[in-house]
């Protein structure tokens, strides 16, 4: 697996030809890529930054690719977070998949986002109109990872 | 004992502060930490880390308020993350 936290922008193209040479039983990658918006709840938004906990948010996106390692067929995945200031337009985050099928890549590809949203410590700070403000959990994106959750 | 306090995003803005060196009785849990700290530091610092959406981790580990800390832990107060 591949961890990047960086401020630096990626190259997704590059990463997803990156997922798909780790071997020759790779038959599906599938990637998201995450933008900023220009506008949030009807505020339109100048910048955002994005703080985290360096060390512990590495260990938790690991966590979170060794779930999606143990619940579906994942050859090899990737997560890349940018932090600091950031401008609309541009990419916050790649997550990456490769598996010998299409079904196992979508899915664990949107497991891997929906709880990097909910259990990775990032925080986005917006800078909007009326100044700055930090940005508040979404009940969607809580109820998004809800949905991976196992019967224990 | 002695551990390291750190304070993220809005938790350090509001308490103008990113952590501190802080000292605490031998096998004090997280809520005893947090009230020792509002008893050092101020109530503003009890109030806003008495709030129910805080978040704590020990040595990058999340726990919850009756987590037993010891010698040189750090112990990380933050909101609810918003990444992605």
């Amino acid at each position: 697996m591949r961890i990047c936290v960086q401020t630096e922008d990626f190259d997704s193209g590059a990463e997803i030809i990156r997922l798909a040479g780790q071997s020759n039983g790779v038959g599906a990658v599938n990637s998201f890529v995450g933008f900023v918006r220009d506008n949030n709840e009807d505020t339109h938004v100048g910048s955002l930054f994005l703080e985290h906990y360096p060390g512990m948010t590495e260990k938790q996106i690991e966590a979170i690719l060794v779930e999606a390692e143990q619940r579906w067929a994942v050859l090899s995945a990737t997560v890349i977070h940018r932090v600091g200031e950031l401008k609309p337009g541009e990419q916050i985050v790649f997550v990456g998949v490769a598996s010998p099928h299409r079904g196992d890549a979508f899915d664990a590809c949107e497991f891997i986002i929906d709880y990097l949203k909910t259990r990775a410590t990032f925080w986005k700070k917006e800078s909007t109109p009326d100044g700055f403000r930090w940005l508040e959990t979404r009940q969607t994106d809580v109820e998004s990872a809800d949905k991976w959750k196992q019967p224990t | 004992m002695n551990i390291k306090i750190v304070l993220f995003a809005s938790l350090r803005e509001t308490l103008d502060s990113d952590g501190l060196a802080f000292e605490v009785a031998p096998a004090s849990t997280v809520a005893s930490a947090i009230g020792a700290l509002g008893a050092s530091c101020g109530d503003a610092w009890l109030q806003v880390l008495s709030e129910a959406n805080v978040l704590t981790a020990v040595n990058h580990t999340m726990v919850d308020d009756n987590h037993v800390l010891v010698e040189g832990d750090e112990l990380a107060f933050f909101p609810p993350v918003t990444g992605g």
